[in-house]
């Protein structure tokens, strides 16, 4: 079965700014894949290249086993962009944009799909409406929409909840999670961490054109972020002597000690009880990606 | 060719149709503005090829001047907009081969060159008593001349990067070929170097060929007018479908 998407040693530069360097990347049939980094990371560049918008100086691309430059034609069927620029052509009502966007593909008579993809994303009721007179919101799900319109099997949302209301953020992770469940490949990058824990299911991060980690979300919060224990002790009491080298005050006057295991709630908490220490608050910190992302980041120089 | 290349050139037709009062019934006005003028000063005191009425001479030029500027226009306009506003990147992710996206946009300025000429043409029916000595001839010019520079306009709009740059083409390049190739005169009035010079123009072809499909008669012939033309016009076609291919300014 080919890769959903082949990337070999992709190289791309901009005069003297190298955007991607040597970029090794599959991502499987059926995945919910995260693309992370910080703004500049290259993760643009990276899908522009897939969908031929921008040549790479060296390396390969192929979506579904086609080249993206050989075989550009057969690629770009496969794919379905929502670029990251809210761009909109004024000329149109949206149903004739999608309808045309629907023939630039070879699809005619595509009304039923069209009307699906719309009713999906809370548009049915703008349909006719000229795209000029489109909030922004609204503008962003027309680009989802036009994305869309071939059923591509592979779908790439750069930035998609970038200023978007929550619930457009909600109305289109529901859709874009059933179409992932019906088997459709999609591909994420967002600033919203949150957004791409609950969703993704690997992930890659990107930092000034390099891949700096790459691992299923579950391995990437266990290997990078620790379980916290946060706490506050009554009266202002001070940490005993044992415990005192691992924990970090807080400015609140909380103390937060790093577990390696789960284990080591019982013991910690002995030894308080020991020391005569009594808990007034205790909180239990789940690892978060945002964790790892700055960690991942700052080791990544 | 595909539904995609027929689904752009609808788009393409769409695109300036929908804005007809800016996109034809502009020029058209322009037109007839010329004609006023000119033949209200010139009428009394041109006779061409020693027969012909100033107004009817001057008719021919203008719809093909017209037929020229708004395929240009076309095709250029459409792409620098959608350079510039960003949307073009509709048109570039869908599997759209380079030549049918090159045929869509020259086809759409030969359809905007005609049916501003046409407008002209009706316009003007109301002024001159015009003969049609060959058809044919009046008809492969147009379209010859609309595919011409609807490529033209096509390497305009891809190299500019800016509506000002487009300007400046607009204004060095295609409005002194088509005020220097006789729309308001015939070249035989032109002192001898400035006819030689005249000869190096292919709008001037254009314009020649055009008028001998109205009175049978031209300062050249049409087969030669022909013949540059069309290699003219195969000329910017390579260049376009070269610059297509490689994905120059529109694939970064
Ligand atoms: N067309 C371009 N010309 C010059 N530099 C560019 C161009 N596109 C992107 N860059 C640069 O390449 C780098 C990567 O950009 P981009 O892929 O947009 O990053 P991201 O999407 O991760 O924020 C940035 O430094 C950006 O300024
Ligand atoms: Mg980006």
């Amino acid at each position: 079965m080919a890769a959903a998407i082949h990337i070999n040693q992709l190289c791309k530069t901009y005069g003297k700014l190298q955007a991607l360097r040597s970029v090794d990347l599959d991502i499987q049939q059926g995945e919910f894949f995260g693309l992370l980094g910080p703004n500049g990371a290259g993760k643009t560049t990276l899908i522009s290249t897939l969908a031929g918008l921008t040549r790479a100086d060296s390396g390969s691309a192929s979506i579904l086993g086609f080249d993206v430059q050989r075989d550009y034609r057969e690629a770009r069927r496969q794919l379905g962009v929502v670029p990251q620029e809210l761009v909109f052509d004024p000329f149109f009502t949206v149903r004739e944009l999608l309808r045309i966007q629907s023939g630039y593909f070879g699809i005619r008579r595509n009304d039923d799909w069209i009307d699906e993809v719309l009713a999906n994303l809370d548009l049915t009721d703008k349909a006719d409406t000229n795209m000029r007179k489109l909030s922004g919101g609204m503008k962003r799900r027309v680009l989802v929409a036009q994305a869309l319109v071939h059923r591509p099997p592979v779908i790439v949302l750069d930035e998609p909840t970038a200023g978007v209301d929550v619930e457009l953020r909600q109305t289109l992770w529901r859709f874009v999670r059933d179409l992932n469940q019906q088997g459709h490949t999609v591909v994420l990058t967002t600033h919203y961490l949150e957004e791409a824990e609950n969703l993704c299911g690997r992930i890659a991060m990107l930092k000034q054109g390099r891949i700096v980690a790459l691992d299923t979300t579950s391995n990437l919060l266990s290997q990078f972020s620790r379980q916290t224990l946060k706490l506050r002790l009554r009266d202002g009491a001070q940490l005993p002597p044992a415990l005192a080298a691992r924990g970090q005050m807080t400015p609140s006057g909380a103390f937060s000690i790093a577990l390696n295991d789960l284990d080591e709630v019982e013991s910690v908490l002995h030894v308080l009880h020991e020391a005569g220490a009594r808990v007034e608050d205790m909180e239990l910190a789940k690892p978060d990606l945002e964790e790892v992302f700055v960690s991942v980041m700052h080791e990544a120089g | 060719m595909g539904l995609g290349f027929r689904t752009l050139l609808y788009k393409e037709l769409l695109r300036f149709w929908k804005v007809g009062f800016q996109t034809v019934a502009a020029p058209v006005l322009t037109a007839m503005l010329y004609l006023l003028i000119f033949s209200h000063v010139l009428e009394a005191h041109v006779k061409v090829y020693d027969e012909i009425a100033y107004t009817a001479f001057l008719v021919p030029g203008l719809i093909m001047m017209s037929v020229l500027q708004n395929a240009f226009a076309n095709s250029s306009s459409s792409l620098i907009q959608s350079k510039v506003t960003g949307n073009i990147i509709f048109v570039l992710l869908p599997p759209l081969s380079y030549r049918e996206f090159f045929a869509a946009y020259v086809l759409a300025s030969v359809g905007r060159g005609l049916v501003v000429g046409g407008g002209v043409w009706l316009v003007t029916l109301w002024f001159v008593d015009l003969h049609y000595s060959h058809p044919l001839w009046i008809l492969a010019f147009a379209i010859l001349g609309g595919m011409m520079m609807g490529a033209l306009g096509m390497v305009a709009g891809i190299w500019a990067d800016k509506f000002d740059q487009l300007a400046a083409f607009q204004n060095f390049i295609i409005m002194p070929l088509t005020f220097l190739s006789g729309v308001f005169y015939s070249i035989h009035s032109l002192p001898e170097f400035w006819q030689g010079v005249s000869h190096w123009n292919p709008v001037f072809y254009l314009i020649d060929g055009f008028r001998y499909g109205f009175f049978g008669r031209g300062d050249v012939s049409p087969w030669l007018g022909l013949g540059v033309v069309a290699l003219c016009t195969a000329l910017f076609s390579v260049v376009t479908l070269y610059v297509l291919q490689r994905g120059y300014k529109l694939r970064g």
